[in-house]
């Protein structure tokens, strides 16, 4: 293995991963929720689960860049350039968005609430998530790779 | 109201966060998922900086985070689907780079890809199952 120097950003990372630590801390501690992205859009889905906090909470997660708009090019550590359209990308991002969606419902939570909220609480459950859904992203990228030469972007 | 703005507040926080950390962009993802090529271990730090900050968090919760009964998924056993699901969800995060956070976060910041990979992530909630 190779470390790539040039690509990593560890000062944004951590000052990144910190703020959305502090996210988590304000929403387990003013609202008493776990701030578990799927679990929060899952249950907006779902009739009961239509709770106004959980409005505000996504608002705010979809408003931040626009808010941050102007500053957003000197804060990210690499810039957000889209690719230009093509039916297999179409259908590659429509497949890989049923699988997150599909498979977070299923276990409870993704990077966010296993990742970052179960593992700062401890969880053993939250563990074996993350050690799955790390593993099967790691095959998938290294599958890739050696079928098309390239990352799936 | 308190409770929607500071739900308001920790969407803006987590959000700015994402962007912040560069986690919006699959790039930075996919270079960490990336371990036969050339590897960028950030995505581990914005890990590592995240749990520290909510394990403060929880400690300071306490005895409140349980009376809300949040202590119910650490008792809660280690099954099928809590690893087949997150297995499916790895594949799909593998296939784009990104995850429920960073699609909406992404989304906002009119990143087309995110925006497809949205609509597909809510048709899979909603047909999903939780256990």
């Amino acid at each position: 293995m190779e470390i790539a120097w040039s690509q990593f950003t560890p000062w944004h990372a951590l000052a990144g991963g910190a703020l959305i630590g502090l996210a988590a801390s304000l929403l387990l501690l003013v609202n008493g929720r776990i701030a578990g992205i799927s679990g929060i859009l899952g249950n907006l889905l779902h009739h009961e689960g239509r709770e106004p906090w959980r409005w505000a909470f996504v608002a705010g997660l979809l408003l931040a860049p626009l808010l941050l708009w102007p500053l957003v090019p000197a804060l990210q550590p690499a810039a957000l350039v889209a690719p230009t359209f093509s039916w297999p990308d179409l259908l590659r991002l429509l497949a890989g968005g049923f699988l997150i969606g599909y498979g977070t419902r299923m276990a409870n939570g993704c990077t966010s609430g296993h990742g970052v909220c179960g593992l700062a609480r401890l969880s053993p459950r939250s563990l074996v998530a993350v050690l799955s859904f790390m593993t099967a992203g790691f095959l998938t990228v290294a599958v890739w790779r050696s079928l098309t030469g390239g990352l799936p972007l | 109201m308190r409770s929607i703005l500071s739900s308001l507040a920790a969407g803006l926080l987590f959000g700015a966060g994402l962007i912040v950390s560069g986690m919006v962009n699959p790039v930075k993802v996919l270079g960490f998922l990336d371990l036969t090529g050339a590897w960028d271990p950030s995505l581990a730090l914005v890990m590592a900086g995240a749990i520290a900050l909510s394990w403060i968090g929880v400690q300071l919760a306490g005895r409140r985070a349980r009376a809300c009964g949040l202590d119910d998924s650490p008792k809660r056993r280690i099954d099928r689907p809590l690893i087949v699901g997150s297995v499916l969800f790895g594949l799909g995060w593998g296939l784009t780079g990104l995850c429920p956070g960073p699609v909406v976060a992404a989304t906002g910041s009119l990143y087309w890809p995110a925006a497809v990979v949205l609509v597909a992530m809510l048709v899979g909630l909603r047909l999903g199952r939780t256990q």
